[in-house]
């Protein structure tokens, strides 16, 4: 009852910040959103002086919610877990486009030059491209495998640079690179045999690598974009050998993973512990202990600390680690269900969403203190702009 | 044919029924706690609407004709081989029994 009225209070408020927001001319680098899951909803935020600027309804089932900005930082394309592409001007709070353009969608990317929108399909499998600016489709790249034609989900859809797009086939076991020169007709690359049920991907920050975790295998898969003739190598082989694993209650994501200081910091899957992995040589060069399954493990932007939150049951804490000393610094209880959080630009506050308590808590990253929080219906993604600049987000 | 299928799967769920019936259900507060399980946790592979995800889809016409017991074990051991986990250490047997008929009415029912 009381989040509720706190709730109608936010809206009250997003209300009357409303006519400010058509009067005042405003960039928009320190914006952002937080999708609130369950409701199909994303609230507009800023980071300045942390508020709610308004709130953009009707965008369906955004249980597995995901989205990219556009280069000038205006609009937010937000993928739902139904297959629905929605485009947000996130100035005007408003809803410009919507497309439904499969049946169960998981993620999206926009290519170097802001001009398409890739989305990655589960159903009907493979992956589509949209025009940015009329959400028209221009492409489709059915994920087909196999002697079959059985399609297979995608998974760790990523931009690279020089207007392609890579991605991976969790069933066919396979990474697509894309080059979309002429997009109406996408000329892909096909590598086979990468390794059992790739479950994720993601591209390093300077877009050379492209790496895919496996579920099925101790491993990843590794290709350098600099140097497709290389092909896929394996690194990392048989690091989870030891102490069986535990259930995984939450595959991590990848996306986040992070580099800092030379290394790459990377979840264990069913173990209490994040990899340390040397960045030039791929190798192991340490293993930090934490308190659960890490779920994202990020990066503070500059790269001094790591944050780490965690799949079920230790889904309400959050750890720090210090890059310097591989040690965690300090272990925080924002509350139940923590799944997700963000750095803003130059990472002075993180942005927690707590969805068991419906609200999202803002830390100082240097105190490590809660400065600040605000209700939001059950939240999960949080977004910042910056992801415009970065590639691979 | 059809009807012999048909019998034998009432066969099936009505053999399934006593171990249903036998085992405590769920206090109130524990079936909310365990419809929100279902939601949201188990929702972040087979979807929120359980149109399915990374995990197979879980409406009623997909649990259709599998007994409660045999889902209970999927649910309880997980699927090895699969990211599907085993839940035994946060359900137990007539909780995901509970869970599954939930998922057999339809969770917005």
């Amino acid at each position: 009852m009381i989040a509720k009225l706190l709730y109608s209070g936010l809206v009250a408020a997003t209300l009357l910040a409303a006519p400010a927001l058509a009067g005042e001319p405003r960039g928009t680098n320190d914006m952002g959103i937080v999708v609130e899951r369950a409701i199909g909803k994303v609230l507009v935020v800023e980071t300045t002086n942390r508020t709610v600027l308004g709130e953009v309804e009707g965008l369906g089932d955004l249980s597995h919610a995901a989205a990219v900005f556009s280069r000038d930082g205006r609009y937010a394309y937000v993928f739902g877990r139904d297959g629905g592409l929605s485009k947000v001007d996130i100035l005007t709070s408003t809803l410009v486009k919507r497309v439904m353009q499969a049946g169960n969608s998981i993620g999206g990317s926009i290519s170097q030059d802001g001009k398409f929108i890739a989305v990655q399909n589960y159903e009907p499998g493979g992956v589509k491209i949209f025009d940015a600016v009329t959400l028209d489709q221009l492409a489709d790249i059915p994920a087909t495998y196999g002697e079959g034609g059985a399609r297979s989900k995608v998974v760790g859809l990523a931009d690279a640079p020089g207007k392609r797009f890579v991605w991976t086939l969790y069933e066919a076991g396979e990474i697509w690179v894309a080059d979309l020169a002429d997009p109406k007709n996408p000329q892909v690359r096909k590598f086979k045999n990468v390794g059992r049920q790739p479950y994720d991907g993601l591209i390093t920050p300077d877009g050379r690598w492209y790496i895919a975790g496996l579920f099925g295998e101790d491993g990843l898969a590794l290709l350098d974009m600099w140097n497709l003739d290389k092909g896929v190598q394996r690194i990392l082989d048989g690091y989870g050998k030891g102490d069986p694993a535990l259930p995984v209650f939450k595959m991590p994501h990848l996306r986040g993973w992070g580099f800092a200081d030379g290394k790459m910091f990377l979840p264990a899957i069913g173990r209490h512990e994040v990899l340390v992995v040397d960045a030039k040589t791929w190798k192991e060069v340490g293993r930090v202990p934490v308190k659960g399954q890490p779920v994202f493990v990020m990066p503070r932007p500059d790269g001094r600390q790591v944050w780490v939150n965690f799949a079920l049951p230790d889904n309400g804490f959050m750890q720090v680690i210090d890059v310097a000393s591989l040690s965690v610094q300090k272990t925080l209880e924002p509350g139940p269900g923590v799944l997700h959080f963000e750095f803003t630009p130059r990472g002075e506050t993180v942005w927690v969403s707590v969805r068991d308590k419906d609200t999202v808590k803002i830390y100082d990253t240097g105190t490590l203190d809660e400065v600040s929080q605000f209700k939001a219906d059950k939240p999960s993604g949080i977004l910042f702009t910056a992801r415009a600049n970065k590639i691979g987000l | 044919m059809r009807s012999v299928l048909l019998l034998a799967l009432a066969l099936a769920v009505t053999a399934a029924a006593p171990a249903w019936a036998g085992d405590p259900i769920p206090s109130p507060a524990r079936q909310s706690e365990l419809d929100y399980i279902l939601r949201q946790d188990c929702g972040s592979c087979h979807g929120m609407t359980f149109k399915g995800g990374l995990g197979s889809p879980l409406l009623p016409e997909h649990l259709e004709g599998k007994a409660g017991d045999a889902l209970a074990d999927v649910v309880l051991d997980g699927i090895p081989g699969t990211p599907m986990p085993p839940w035994r250490s946060l359900l137990t047997q007539p909780e995901a029994l509970w869970m599954i008929e939930r998922l057999r009415r339809g969770l917005d029912q």
